[in-house]
């Protein structure tokens, strides 16, 4: 019996991978489907800021052309090409409007793609349009966007995560199988755990950042968002490598092996016996949430019964990372966003009244082109670098970094992997925390070492508490992205062996609750 | 500042510069930039080329668009390198960029990627040749890279962006890449501080010139120089308030702009006044400076390293096999050539002002005299040139023409009236001298007895030359020379027509 639309968003993006291959679906099937499903629950969800339909219908009819020439052509196409994707709207578009989530680059259209748009472009993913985020990538709920919140696929009254809070629920919500997301402090791996689907920080430097709105350039990394862990490596897989135009992206020649492993082999990895899972000491009790702590403490359980050695390791300097994390993000975030100015591109504000000096004109500009929350980081990173605080602020920062690191390097020497839970609690309501700026920020602090040092990590999903999910994050040295997947991908098949259907098949239907 | 300081300054007037060097002991420094001719900027792949139409010389890196990242043109840290070795520096095993933050539409991303605390060149010194040949040693501070910002252009009337009724912005220049090179002070230079100044730009100018790494074009802002001023009491130990006057964008202007400075801080200073440290600008057309930003050791770039970048490492056998093939400083070079060459020294200055020192020095590898190079390339080359309009450097002639030129004189083929004759005839395209001489049949009329009979009927229709020079006045034989040279339609050979001439009269010259 021929897939119903309905079952053909719930398929994994490898089992569409393999279906398209073997001609069971077409790509417009496919990507039509999706569409249908944004039409459908997107005005609740708010995942997508731009839907592309033409052109994502456009890309699939040309690759199910190909298909269907067969020879060559057919089997050059790339095992992703025709399974549709949707894209952090941080990241750049040619032909789509880019707007970060922000009224400054409101109507503005990119002239060059991102590297990795590239790459999805050259693979021919079907692209469905651009996710929302919080502002410029800052905050943990998406609520700070300019084009309003989104909303959490499991319970439409919480938040989505953020900053890519968009992705995580368009994958959640089965209007997209993949995203793109960027992690700057857990952006990704965050609403990854809060909606229940699977997001992977690389290795700072494993995917090119060109194209993607900076936030923080020493911490900002672009990754995969999926359903399954295997989903995500695919994807991971497609995106890393070298780019000549971001000189901080790693060569193949600086990877153990001399080369960049297939992340989606190394998600077939089913068990983990003699696998040193190293547990942070730092990460976990006060300010975890209890049913937060019960789901860890059974998927810990799990990887032991499993064959799985756990040791406790501790990192003290990470007492000190949301601090660090909040110099060093901010200090940066001052500077890149000093280009939005009115005077090139985005908005313009003139000054109500007074002299139209160029000043004024980029004071209006800023000041009615930001929200509150990109200001507070400017404002923060202003004073953080400013001459007489730059040592005891900016400079401090940079020795935890230094120690957080250090702290790592000591972990890993006795385990190959860490793990904890990804974020303290699970989905809070919206506007929960939106008047406590530190309680929002707290949300990150299990996610913030991993960008201070420049490591991987995921979060995979570790069973409900309360009706919500709750996420599972591991992390692995510096190129050595290969781990987390191999982990990640271990847990996910000893949860759902006990947990049928998969977790994420589980998110309520949507149309019922439509408003 | 004080009402007080307000109303000294604007009652003082210029003190004379000879009583200003009497009262202070002045103290430059100098910045200067160097825009070099890489064929891309600094960190962008957008071509880096002078006078195109505005903002086509551009990408979105330049724009400074969301999302882009710089990447550092390895041939510019070349060649900063090779500038820094230059000027005696050393080179900073691992040196990062850092980002220099203000807000300035000519500025695309606000902020200016250029290195802080860093360079990746310090602790050098330049040898400074003054008029009378004396050194004179400029320390440098240190050299780095940084790229350039756009071009603004205001409209209205009051030329600065403050009260322009626009401003047009041309970002083709932003991103090019620069080096600066700050000196140290300067001290110790009393009344000849105008020509150290002029000396040190001119020397800096011929150096990166020299290395081929810029194409050291003044007018163009190719080498822009901000001159440093301050006055301090001899003996006072510590120095003035410093003006920095910037857009010097001559030799001769650097020499005007430290003379008037060091005149106007003179001026003030001894009414009592005191000096604003502040930015003035140089004004060509009445060699005067005037007050533009106020500017102060409180100015916050909040600098922070830049994170989009990678440090750059210079291993020390990339710097050794750079510093193997720098070229020969020029004053070295300079001196080497004149005692090779000979030449008298205004000859020699001569030289270097018509900026013809690498022209002679390929003639004369190619096999010419440095005589007869010189009296080419100043004489009838530098003739045609100014006829035309042009640098006589780039006026179109090789050296190898003169060379060629020259062995046509010498084999007694043609004289130096039809040489200059065919060397016009070349530039006009009609090919190598011997072709054309060839061509237009201009050889020399070398068929003694059509000479003998020219020689003959000049000497019959001029007897009393004829008699000058029976009377021992050789030079009276030049009388002759004319008509020879006008029977034989110029192709005779001056030299011979004088043999010929004794030879009937049974004389010889010696």
């Amino acid at each position: 019996m021929a897939p119903t639309p309905d079952s053909l968003i719930r398929l994994t993006a490898a089992q569409m991978s393999a279906k398209l291959r073997t001609g069971e679906i077409t790509s417009v099937e496919l990507t039509q489907a999706h569409l249908d499903r944004i039409g459908a629950v997107d005005e609740t969800i708010n995942a997508f800021i731009h839907v592309s339909g033409d052109e994502a219908l456009q890309t699939a009819a040309a690759v199910d052309a190909s298909r269907a020439a067969g020879g060559a052509e057919a089997e050059q196409l790339h095992p992703l090409a025709g399974v549709p994707i949707a894209i952090k709207d941080l990241i750049v578009t040619k032909g789509q409007p880019t707007t970060a989530g922000s009224k400054m680059l409101q109507g503005w259209m990119s002239p060059y793609d991102a590297t990795v748009v590239e790459k999805i472009r050259t693979a021919r993913m079907p692209i469905l349009g651009k996710t929302n985020l919080d502002e410029f990538a800052m905050g943990s709920s998406t609520e700070h966007s300019a084009y309003g919140p989104t909303r959490n696929p499991w319970d439409i009254t919480r938040i989505p995560g953020g900053s890519g809070g968009g992705s995580a629920a368009a994958v959640a919500a089965f209007e997209a199988p993949l995203a793109l997301g960027t992690d700057t402090g857990g952006s990704i791996r965050q609403p990854g755990a809060v909606t229940g689907t699977v997001g992977t920080k690389p290795t700072y430097g494993g995917v090119s950042r060109y194209g993607a709105i900076a936030m923080a350039s020493s911490l900002d990394q672009i990754g995969p968002v999926a359903r399954t862990v295997e989903d995500a490596a695919l994807l991971h897989d497609l995106i890393a490598g070298h780019d000549e135009k971001d000189s901080t992206s790693l060569a193949e020649a600086e990877y153990p092996e001399g080369r960049i492993p297939s992340f989606a082999e190394a998600a077939t990895t089913k068990n983990v016996a003699g696998l040193r899972i190293g547990v942070i000491k730092q990460l976990q009790g006060s300010g975890y949430q209890a049913g937060v702590l019960s789901r860890f403490q059974e998927a810990l359980d799990q990887l032991r019964d499993n064959g799985a050695e756990i040791v406790e390791v501790d990192c003290p300097s990470f007492d000190y990372a949301l601090g660090a994390y909040y110099l060093i993000m901010p200090s940066e975030a001052s500077s890149n966003l000093a280009r939005y100015d009115g005077v090139r591109y985005g908005t313009r504000v003139l000054p109500e009244s007074g002299p139209m000096t160029i000043e004024r004109v980029m004071g209006a500009t800023r000041a009615a082109g930001f929200g509150d929350e990109v200001k507070r980081r400017i404002i923060l990173g202003t004073y953080a670098l400013s001459a007489g605080y730059y040592d005891a602020y900016y400079g401090s920062a940079q020795k935890i970094r230094t120690l957080i690191q250090r702290d790592f390097e000591a972990a890993f020497e006795r385990a190959d992997v860490l793990v904890s839970p990804t974020s303290p609690t699970v989905a809070f309501p919206l506007e929960d925390k939106l008047d406590d700026p530190l309680a929002m920020y707290l949300n990150d602090v299990a996610t913030i070492p991993a960008n201070l040092a420049g490591i991987p990590g995921i979060s995979v999903p570790g069973g409900l508490s309360e009706g919500l999910p709750v996420g599972i994050q591991f992390l692995a040295p510096a190129k050595e992205d290969a781990r987390v997947y191999r982990a990640a991908a271990a847990l996910e098949r000893l949860l759902n062996d006990n947990d049928e259907p998969p977790l994420w098949a589980q998110v309520p239907a949507l149309e019922e609750v439509t408003r | 500042m004080t009402t007080t300081t307000q109303a000294a300054m604007d009652a003082a007037e210029l003190m004379s510069f000879e009583d200003a060097i009497e009262t202070f002991e002045p103290v430059l420094g100098f910045e200067v930039h160097v825009e070099l001719n890489t064929a891309s900027k600094m960190f962008s792949s957008a071509p880096n080329a002078f006078g195109d139409e505005p903002n086509t010389n551009v990408n979105e890196v330049d724009l400074g668009m969301p999302g882009t990242l710089p990447v550092v043109n390895g041939k510019a840290v070349e060649s900063a390198i090779r500038l820094g070795l230059a000027l005696n520096c050393t080179i900073a095993q691992r040196c990062r960029f850092a980002r220099k933050q203000y807000f300035y539409p000519d500025t695309p991303k606000n902020w200016q990627t250029s290195q802080y605390d860093e360079p990746i060149a310090f602790d050098g010194f330049v040898d400074v040749e003054l008029d009378d040949g004396e050194i004179f040693r400029v320390e440098i501070e240190r050299a780095h890279m940084e790229e350039d910002a756009g071009k603004l252009t205001h409209a209205g009337t009051s030329g600065r962006i403050h009260g322009a009724d626009y401003s047009l912005v041309d970002y083709n220049r932003a991103g090019v890449p620069l080096i600066e090179i700050v000196s140290k002070p300067v001290t110790g230079a009393g009344s000849r501080a105008p020509e150290i100044a002029r000396a040190y730009v001119s020397t800096i100018r011929d150096i990166v010139k020299g290395l081929g790494i810029s194409d050291a074009r003044m007018e163009r802002g190719n080498v822009r120089c901000d001159a440093n001023v301050s006055l301090m009491r001899p003996g006072a130990g510590v120095f003035g308030t410093r003006s920095e006057t910037k857009n010097v964008n001559s030799i001769r202007a650097v020499e005007h702009a430290v003379t008037y400075e060091i005149r106007r801080h003179a001026g003030i200073l001894s009414a009592g006044g005191s000096i604003v440290q502040e930015t003035r600008h140089w004004k060509e057309d009445t060699r005067t400076t005037s007050s533009g930003r106020v500017k102060s050791d409180a100015d916050d770039y909040r600098y922070f390293p830049e994170p989009d970048l990678v440090p750059i490492v210079t291993t020390p056998q990339w710097v050794e096999s750079l510093r193997a093939e720098l070229p020969e400083p020029p004053a070295k070079r300079r001196r080497r050539l004149r005692e090779a060459w000979g030449y008298a020294e205004a000859e020699f200055r001569d030289v270097i002002a018509a900026g013809l020192l690498d022209q002679i020095e390929e003639t004369v590898a190619h096999g010419a005299s440095p005589a007869v190079a010189r009296k080419w390339w100043m004489g009838e080359i530098s003739r045609l040139a100014n006829a035309r309009d042009v640098e006589p450097a780039v006026l179109g002639v090789e050296p190898a023409t003169i060379v060629e030129l020259n062995d046509l004189i010498q084999a007694g083929t043609i004289n130096d009236k039809i040489a200059r004759q065919v060397l016009e005839l070349h530039l006009d395209g009609a090919g190598a001298p011997a072709q054309i001489v060839q061509d237009r049949g201009l050889e020399v009329v070398s068929d003694d007895g059509a000479l003998a009979a020219a020689v003959e009927k000049a000497m019959a229709e001029n007897p009393d030359v004829v008699e000058k020079v029976k009377g021992g006045k050789f030079k009276a034989i030049g009388a002759l020379i004319g008509p020879v040279m006008k029977e034989t339609r110029g192709q005779a050979d001056a030299g011979k027509v004088k043999e010929i001439v004794l030879q009937k009269l049974n004389m010889n010259s010696s």
